[in-house]
């Protein structure tokens, strides 16, 4: 069978000791990890944490492929860099990408337990740390069949699906539970019938007759000699449609004056830049002026 | 375990350092070669479906149009937004083009071929899981644009890159439930054993027909490709994601996307199309694919897809985006898992028992007839009934529209004058009895 990602990084050798490629890939990827776990500890916008955490499980996946986990390192960025990760990043996102966390404290005396608790989480990780002796792997040919001609996907499945058929049938279960548990708490009855594209467009062509337009309102700054999004498009008729600015601009009261951009039409029509009155008659609003509309914005 | 062991492609020979490291350098070669030249075809084969010349002017047919359009864009002025996320701003568009370069590691593009009398396959690399990892590689891509959008630190480019986030989740479901089908028949998740699968027995397009239609459908969205390139609606979003980007950075994007459109087509070809193998008329006729002949078989099913794919986007419109993401959910996840289901049932079947497949599917089918039969004596849903009869409103709804049955017409002004002429009292039932009359 095909062992190509152990001819780059070989697996722990019988005694127990790494192979000079898997050492190389260690001291590579274990420095990258350590700063990246301390990026997900520092880092002050939620982005960066997350990011953090992706360069963590891909450095990870890469570790085990070359302990000889191929399936195990591959699914991990599968699922959890490709799924998951990204299911935070989507919700991340629509929660707001400017939104920092609050750092008060709501919870009384919060500081003094997560002190303590994170002592004692060194103190055990030191002392497996310490204490650990290294071991001859076991079990490695057996998930991986490399005295019989079987790969590590298969031997894997033979296991779980064979050893560890009830935990899988279990977490299975459990699984679908939360799933419908989602759906049950997100479930929302629908008080009005859905408005498809057609009750839409019977209700564009009912609003015809007071007034509605059947397509999309038409854009702003035909003109394009202003700031073109505050300035009203011209109809068909010539005249200039109030309906083509922002309502937030109108709001703000920031829109151009419509009647003016009109007047402004007439005057080309009727000759007014050959005689050069327009320039004399209105500076302030030409398309030029750069400083007036650094001022506007 | 499946009963015929598929032979996988040989890396024995490949002791040397050098040999890997060759086939590396060919691999980008003959990725960036052909991105320049699928842009090209892209541009002339979309031209002439839209009856217009296409790109002419520079070089013959045109053809020197990418290599320019690659010297403008590497010699642009780098533009960076002030208000963009400066680190993640910078490696987005790299994590997107070099996820991409990874995935045809995997892809036999032909047989054993002779290098320098030195015989190897033309695959840089192949291992048990090779199919899983090119879906961690286009997952990880998609990170490039999703942190592009984010870190752009503007508007258009954020909702880009949301809607890339949701559509990576809802379509690499039913992208990755399609291939398992693959992996059920074939036995293996390695590149070149299920070439070798096909070789032996038929192609999984025939074999597996609608896994072939979820995975092209579930492809084309996963390289924001026309009818699914929400991320980058230029009519909606500007540009998307790539909005706030220019030159090179831009570059490395839209490299990234042409490298995937190869990719997936690539892929189609090694688990749907046999891989580098003969195509069906020519190898009854005995046209070989040992050796190099098999990359040509490879990359003429490459840019056949590739055709497809260009195809696509001068006939389908975009889809909006809630109808894309019904298509995603309520029609390919369901299908696939039925499908799925359905295979891993027949394969187990015939793996446990005696009977062969084709009995199997027969009897299918003939449920299938039963089914449809029965379907007939449902009885039909029958319209709601037309309004009572009475005063008809031609334009009720805005415009006019004729009666349903049941409602008349009232009288047309020229017989209200005709009748006002004439002196006579209008009457309306007088009227409606005339137009029932007509009837």
């Amino acid at each position: 069978m095909i062992t190509t990602m152990s001819a780059v990084a070989a697996t722990l050798t019988d005694m127990g000791e790494a192979s000079t490629g898997e050492a190389i890939l260690f001291w590579v990827f274990a420095p990258v990890m350590v700063v990246a776990s301390l990026g997900l500890l520092l880092a002050r916008k939620a982005v960066h944490a997350a990011l953090s955490v992706i360069t963590v499980m891909i450095a990870l996946a890469f570790l085990y492929v070359a302990q000889d986990a191929p399936f195990l390192g591959v699914v991990q960025v599968v699922v959890y860099t490709g799924a998951i990760m990204m299911l935070f990043l989507f919700v991340l996102m629509l929660v707001g990408v400017d939104s920092s966390d609050s750092l008060v404290e709501t919870i009384k005396g919060q500081r003094g337990v997560a002190v303590v608790g994170g002592l004692g989480l060194v103190a055990v990780l030191a002392g497996v740390v310490v204490t650990a002796t290294p071991k001859v792997p076991e079990g490695l040919d057996v998930a991986n069949g490399s005295t019989k001609d079987s790969t590590n996907p298969e031997e894997l499945a033979a296991i779980i699906f064979g050893h560890y058929a009830f935990s899988l049938e279990v977490v299975g279960a459990l699984l679908v539970t939360a799933a419908l548990g989602a759906l049950v708490l997100t479930h929302r009855e629908r008080l009005v019938p859905k408005r498809d594209q057609k009750a839409r467009v019977e209700a564009r062509v009912k609003a015809l007759a007071e007034g509605g337009t059947l397509t999309p309102l038409s854009a702003p700054g035909v003109y394009a000699r202003h700031n073109a999004m505050d300035v009203p498009a011209l109809g068909p008729d010539g005249e200039p449609l109030e309906v083509s600015v922002n309502r937030v601009l109108k709001v703000r009261g920031q829109e151009a004056d419509a009647d003016e951009y009109a007047a402004r039409v007439d005057r080309v029509l009727a000759g007014g830049w050959a005689h050069g009155e327009l320039e004399a008659a209105e500076p302030d609003t030409d398309g030029d002026d750069d400083t007036s509309e650094e001022a506007d914005q | 375990m499946s009963a015929v062991a598929y032979v996988a492609a040989d890396f024995s020979n490949d002791v040397h350092w050098w040999v890997p490291l060759l086939k590396g350098v060919f691999i980008l070669v003959l990725v960036l070669t052909s991105v320049i030249v699928a842009i090209w075809f892209e541009r002339k084969v979309v031209a002439k479906m839209q009856l217009r010349p296409g790109p002419n002017v520079h070089g013959p047919m045109g053809l020197l149009q990418s290599t320019a359009d690659a010297i403008k864009l590497l010699v642009k002025e780098e533009i960076s937004v002030k208000a963009a996320d400066r680190l993640v701003y910078l490696i987005a568009p790299v994590i997107a083009v070099f996820s991409a370069f990874l995935t045809l590691a995997v892809i036999p593009m032909a047989g054993e071929v002779s290098v320098f009398g030195f015989r190897t396959p033309l695959q840089m690399t192949d291992f048990p899981v090779a199919v899983l990892y090119i879906l961690a590689c286009t997952s990880v891509g998609v990170y490039g644009m999703v942190l592009g959008g984010w870190a752009s630190g503007s508007t258009y480019p954020l909702l880009g890159s949301v809607r890339s986030t949701a559509q990576v989740i809802s379509y690499e479901l039913a992208m990755g439930l399609s291939l398992v089908s693959v992996f059920v028949l074939a036995g293996s998740m390695s590149t070149s054993e299920i070439v070798d699968a096909q070789y032996r027995d038929k192609w999984f397009v025939v074999a597996l027909p609608l896994a072939f239609i979820l995975y092209v459908v579930a492809m084309i969205g996963e390289v924001n490709r026309l009818p699914f390139d929400l991320p980058e609606a230029e009519g909606e979003l500007v540009a998307g994601y790539m909005t706030e980007y220019s030159a090179m950075k831009f570059a490395w994007f839209y490299l990234a996307e042409y490298i995937n459109m190869l990719n997936v087509s690539a892929v189609a070809t090694t688990l749907f199309l046999g891989g580098w193998h003969t195509p069906i008329p020519l190898n009854y006729l005995g046209v070989p694919d040992s050796g190099y002949w098999g990359f040509l078989w490879f990359l003429l099913k490459v840019w056949s897809i590739m055709f497809f794919f260009v195809w696509v986007r001068g006939t389908l419109l975009r889809f909006r985006y809630d109808q894309f993401m019904n298509l995603g959910w309520k029609v390919l996840i369901p299908t696939a898992l039925a499908w799925l289901f359905g295979v891993a049932m027949i394969r187990a079947v015939g793996e446990f028992t005696d009977i062969s497949t084709g009995y199997m599917l027969l009897v299918l089918a003939g449920l299938l007839l039963v089914f449809a039969a029965l379907s007939f004596l449902i009885p039909e849903k029958k319209a709601p009934p037309p309004k009572p009869g009475g005063e008809f409103d031609p334009f009720a709804d805005g415009f006019p529209v004729p009666p349903m049955p049941g409602q008349t017409l009232p009288p047309s002004p020229r017989r209200l004058r005709a009748m006002a002429a004439a002196g006579a009292v209008i009457e309306p039932d007088a009227a409606q009895t005339e137009e029932t009359d007509r009837d």
